[in-house]
């Protein structure tokens, strides 16, 4: 036990003054790896890093308005193969049949509800109000014909991949 | 574990400054911490934030993220990046004499 006649300060604003800055480019659109993104993303804000999201290829349906709210989750092709939290296994074949995927889905989001971690909308809403610069891709936006309109209102515009890399020059980088 | 005085009160801090024990805080301490973190005037809204994490921690035993903040006082995100700027989940705990939160969102 030592005595401390000047208060000792947490270094708050240290950081920012760094003028630290995160890239994180989402190109999946399956619930568990939308996840990732948006929780690093939400850390990073609220260390008050610069946080840029880029949304490309499946990662489109993260912000697409008709699919944000219905990713799913499925073990065809998830080499884990299990629930969170259990260790049970499900064989691919059963992983394929018809309402696996919906099942799968349905609990995976029981969880992540259970932890008080919102949807996939709402945690839109949580970056936003954090400060969040949210781009869409713009060949991804083509090729599903989509335009601003379609997209989740936080997301400042379509840009192309090279406009993406010129506006976060000098951040680190975190591809999902 | 150190020992410093702040506001006139005698307090166990950790390496980075934080109160260690959430009983040896009393409301007349928060000015003087916020001070010391750069927010001169406590208003009524910071009141509501530091007065919600001290009643939520003692109920949940540990201290509410950012979000469980926002939705449980119904105070938007952007207005606690506004009145907690840059850091917000850190520095409401740092003001309301508890550790910094632990959960990821």
């Amino acid at each position: 036990m030592t005595m401390s006649d000047t208060p000792i300060v947490p270094s708050f604003d240290a950081d920012e003054s760094s003028g630290r800055k995160l890239a994180i480019i989402c190109s999946k659109g399956n619930l568990d790896m939308a996840y990732p993104g948006l929780i690093l993303a939400n850390a990073a804000l609220g260390e008050g890093v610069e946080t840029h999201l880029f949304f490309t290829f499946w990662g489109f349906d993260i912000i697409n308005k008709a699919t944000m709210g219905d990713l799913k989750f499925s073990f065809v092709g998830n080499t884990a193969m299990h629930m969170p939290g259990h260790s049970m296994g499900i064989h691919h074949m059963l992983g394929a049949l018809p309402g696996a995927t919906a099942g799968a889905t349905k609990f995976l989001k029981k969880q992540i509800a259970d932890l008080d971690v919102p949807d996939v909308p709402e945690f839109l809403e949580l970056l936003s109000g954090s400060g969040a610069h949210m781009w869409a891709c713009r060949l991804s936006a083509d090729m599903n014909h989509l335009t601003e309109d379609d997209l989740y209102e936080g997301v400042e515009a379509i840009i192309s991949a090279s406009d993406f890399i010129e506006l976060t020059d000098g951040a680190q980088l975190l591809f999902i | 574990m150190t020992t410093t005085t702040i506001a006139g009160h005698e307090v166990e801090v950790n390496e980075e400054g934080f109160l260690t024990n959430p009983a040896q805080w009393s409301e007349d301490l928060a000015p003087e911490l916020a001070r010391l973190i750069g927010i001169e005037t406590l208003t009524e809204d910071h009141w509501k934030l530091i007065r919600f994490l001290r009643e939520d921690h003692a109920a949940m035993g540990e201290t509410a993220t950012l979000r469980r903040a926002s939705t449980q006082t119904g105070m938007p995100v952007k207005t606690l990046f506004t009145l907690f700027p840059v850091k917000p989940a850190k520095k409401m705990a740092y003001v309301s004499g508890l550790p910094k939160p632990k959960g990821c969102v």
